[in-house]
């Protein structure tokens, strides 16, 4: 039976898409998409003052604040940084790791970190495995909290970090961000976008201060959405053909934790997309060429590059701690903390 | 037994096509009389509901939820999940078997329908295909059947081997009973927490393919169409995406038996609704694309969709404020169900409000052949629900009668109030 209804297939009305309320607190850091591009380029000039700030008064910034670590997942270079980040300002900290703590005996993430509240918290660092986790945090503890790197989802940090490296580099000598900074920079990433919370951070960041974002990578690591996520995000699949429009080349570890069953020709990804010293010379001899860590030297870059001259990967680890510094300034005593 | 009149009101009724003031009296248990306006008001022995200005049609009839009884009483039970149907306007609902255990047998069948459970409204047992629903060996349908099972499924797994899924369809023709399969290849969907597409990957979440859902459907019904000589009934249930529901129009082209059922959650909403991590927008199948959601309306309109469903899937509150990916599928749908589809389909897209009741009554109960129930011909069941079909309102998840509170439609606006639910002749909700 055909009933008689117009359709009214283009002009139908539907329930709107949900209003977000994060992040509660305006001294969190969940996503890159939290600030704006002046409480971006607020960050980086804080960090650049507070590096370069003398230690006995850096020391009382944060003095005696109680800042907790929180770590769901193993980590050398975030939870360092973060440790002496913190420290570096005077505040004290404590780590706790779901290996030696009561997460292993089925205490919820909730319940974690309304205790670490109740133990006098005033902000907390969470590295955790599965993607929204610190969103989950945030509303339960209403605490500032950062995001240390959520499952396959964001890394702001990380983000903010590679952005003050490719400054340094392409901008030198410049404090701030705005939002043509980096006109007419191609920044590509390669690797494993799919499972890198690193490249969305950065996709999301970088477009915003002028970049273009090349992504690179084969489809099973690199889906055709990936695309879609934001503006000014690109794919290009021949490695060399990418490399020759970048001035910032980001290579990405192939994540064999997060792989699900995938199957890989690792020969052949080495093939198509390893940076080696020959490509490099060939195709970007003037690029910056960054890697968030841990490197897997021989896999997706070789050690020639890694330790070369165009890399930055060690300046990476160091930006990182003065980024972190301006970040849990901002999270312990920003107002509005140049909230999106 | 009490005799009920219902007076005054404006009688719905879409099986018998019947849309009219009418006065209607419900005599132990079921319809004894309908009369023009005001003729019942003074029958003997009767007490008297004043319907002026409300929408008097048949009790609702919700073909898929989850009761969590025997087993997970800590999420919902026979008794609050039925309490909870009567708020809604329901008066029979099919019980999914994915409890535990698993219903796979005439005793737990039999033990879900005793008045024991203190149901308010009537329970029709859904019973496992196979023991245990782990698509092993097959379950005795005839001895289900008979104890008071109205269909079979694996319902929360699909039967993945074709030849399960075979020997299945051919077992429950033979006693004329449905199979309802939740349509979803898992061998797609390993480790995934909502729709594939440009949000999962945004959000950083392992995505399920709409292929995942429709090459499912599409093996059902090529095996529907090898069986055709002793017609099977596959009843694909919480239908998501614009290709299964294609497949299902086709093989209704073909003169397949094969129906089909919507939630109200996946003709309203899409993965957007996930918003940034909202637990309560979490179900399989998952909210889909904005382009599968209008399919699902066309699918409304032009008659493919048999019947609305609510998938009503109880969690307690602990189990939903975890991580997102942890966190178990399903959101409770028997209170929001008419409000949002008077509100929506009805009063937004149009479908006339006899249309739309028949998708929540009349349509489902022939599907599963509920016999007597989803029509007020004299004789049903005195299933009734009374509604003010204009009255406006916020559904609050606090109030609900359910244990469980996981909605995504918390604070929703609904349209049409239910004023009285009649189960079986007995006020079960709205009080005299």
């Amino acid at each position: 039976m055909k009933p008689a209804i117009p359709t009214t297939r283009h002009q139908r009305s539907t329930p709107p898409a949900p209003v977000s309320s994060f992040p509660y607190h305006p001294g969190s850091l969940l996503s890159v998409l939290d600030l704006t591009v002046d409480g971006v380029s607020q960050l980086l000039i804080r960090a650049t003052k507070l590096d370069n700030e003398d230690p006995i008064v850096r020391d009382h910034v944060l003095a005696k604040r109680r800042i907790a670590l929180l770590f769901y997942e193993s980590s050398t270079r975030t939870r360092t940084s973060f440790e002496l980040a913190c420290k570096a300002l005077g505040a004290d900290t404590t780590l706790v790791s779901s290996l030696s703590s009561s997460i292993e005996k089925g205490e919820s993430l909730k319940d974690t970190g309304l205790t670490l509240r109740a133990l006098g918290a005033e902000a907390i660092i969470l590295r955790h495995n599965s993607s929204g986790a610190a969103w989950l945090l945030e509303e339960s503890t209403r605490l500032p909290v950062i995001n240390a790197g959520d499952g396959m989802h964001e890394h702001p940090t990380q983000a903010l970090l590679d952005l003050r490296t490719i400054l340094t580099h392409l901008r030198p000598g410049l404090a701030g961000v705005a939002p043509d900074t980096l006109a007419g920079v191609t920044v590509m990433i390669t690797g494993d976008i799919l499972h890198s919370r690193v490249a969305r951070s950065n996709m999301l960041l970088l477009p915003r201060v002028g970049a273009r974002v090349l992504l690179c990578g084969p489809k099973e690591l690199l889906p055709e959405q990936a695309a879609r996520s934001g503006p000014d995000i690109e794919i290009e699949r021949d490695f060399d053909a990418a490399l020759a429009q970048s001035q910032a080349v980001m290579m990405l570890r192939i994540q064999a934790e997060r792989l699900a069953g995938l199957q890989l020709d690792l020969d052949e990804y080495k093939r198509n997309y390893q940076l080696t010293g020959q490509r490099l010379a060939a195709h970007a001899p003037t690029a910056v060429v960054l890697h968030p860590g841990p490197i897997i030297r021989g896999m997706e870059i070789t050690a020639g590059v890694a330790d070369g001259v165009q890399s930055a990967i060690l300046e990476q680890v160091t930006n990182g701690l003065a980024i972190r510094m301006a970040v849990m300034e901002r999270a312990l005593t920003a107002e509005d903390g140049g909230r999106a | 037994m009490t005799t009920l009149a219902i007076c005054g009101g404006r009688l719905v009724d879409p099986a018998a096509g019947m849309d009219a003031a009418k006065d209607i009296l419900l005599k132990d248990g079921r319809v004894a009389e309908i009369a023009g306006p005001g003729k019942l008001k003074n029958a003997e022995g009767a007490e008297v509901l004043d319907a002026t200005g409300l929408v008097v049609a048949p009790g609702l009839v919700d073909i898929h939820v989850h009761l969590r009884e025997p087993g997970q009483a800590y999420k919902e039970t026979i008794a609050t999940g039925t309490a909870a149907a009567a708020a809604g306007g329901f008066t029979s609902v099919a019980a999914m078997p994915n409890t535990t255990p698993v219903n796979d047998s005439p005793e737990i069948t039999r033990w879900m329908q005793a008045p024991e459970r203190g149901a308010l409204v009537r329970v029709f047992p859904v019973a496992a295909a196979t023991r245990g629903s782990k698509g092993e060996v097959i379950n005795d349908y005839a001895a289900l059947k008979s104890a008071g099972a109205v269909a079979v499924t694996d319902d929360g797994r699909p039967i993945l081997k074709d030849g399960m899924m075979r020997e299945t369809l051919a077992a429950a023709a033979r006693v004329g009973l449905t199979v309802i399969q939740h349509a979803e290849d898992t061998r797609m969907t390993q480790g995934a927490s909502m729709n594939l597409g440009p949000v999962s990957f945004k959000l950083g979440l392992r995505g399920m393919p709409p292929e995942a859902e429709s090459s499912m459907v599409e093996r059902d019904i090529r095996l529907v169409a090898e069986l055709r000589e002793s017609h099977p009934h596959l009843h694909v249930a919480h239908t998501s995406t614009a290709a299964a529901l294609a497949a299902v129009r086709q093989a209704r082209r073909n003169g397949l038996r094969v129906t089909c059922e919507v939630t109200p959650h996946h003709f309203l909403l899409t993965e957007e609704h996930v918003g940034l991590y909202n637990t309560h927008a979490k179900m399989n199948p998952p909210l889909r694309s904005a382009a599968d959601r209008d399919a699902m309306i066309e699918g409304i309109l032009d008659g493919v969709v048999d019947a609305i469903a609510t998938d009503h899937a109880p969690h307690a509150m602990h189990e939903k404020e975890i991580e997102f990916e942890l966190a178990p599928n399903g959101i409770t749908g028997l209170e929001t169900a008419l409000g949002l589809c008077l509100r929506w389909l009805h009063n937004e897209w149009k479908i006339p409000l006899g249309r739309v009741l028949s998708l929540l009554s009349a349509q489902p109960a022939a599907l599963l052949g509920l016999k007597g129930r989803g029509t007020l011909t004299v004789g049903s069941f005195g299933d009734v629900v009374v509604f003010d079909p204009k009255a406006e309102w916020t559904y609050l998840a606090t109030e609900s009668k359910s244990k469980a509170k996981n909605t995504p439609f918390d604070g929703w606006a609904m349209l049409g109030k239910v004023r009285w639910t009649v189960s079986e002749g007995r006020v079960v909700y709205g009080g005299a």
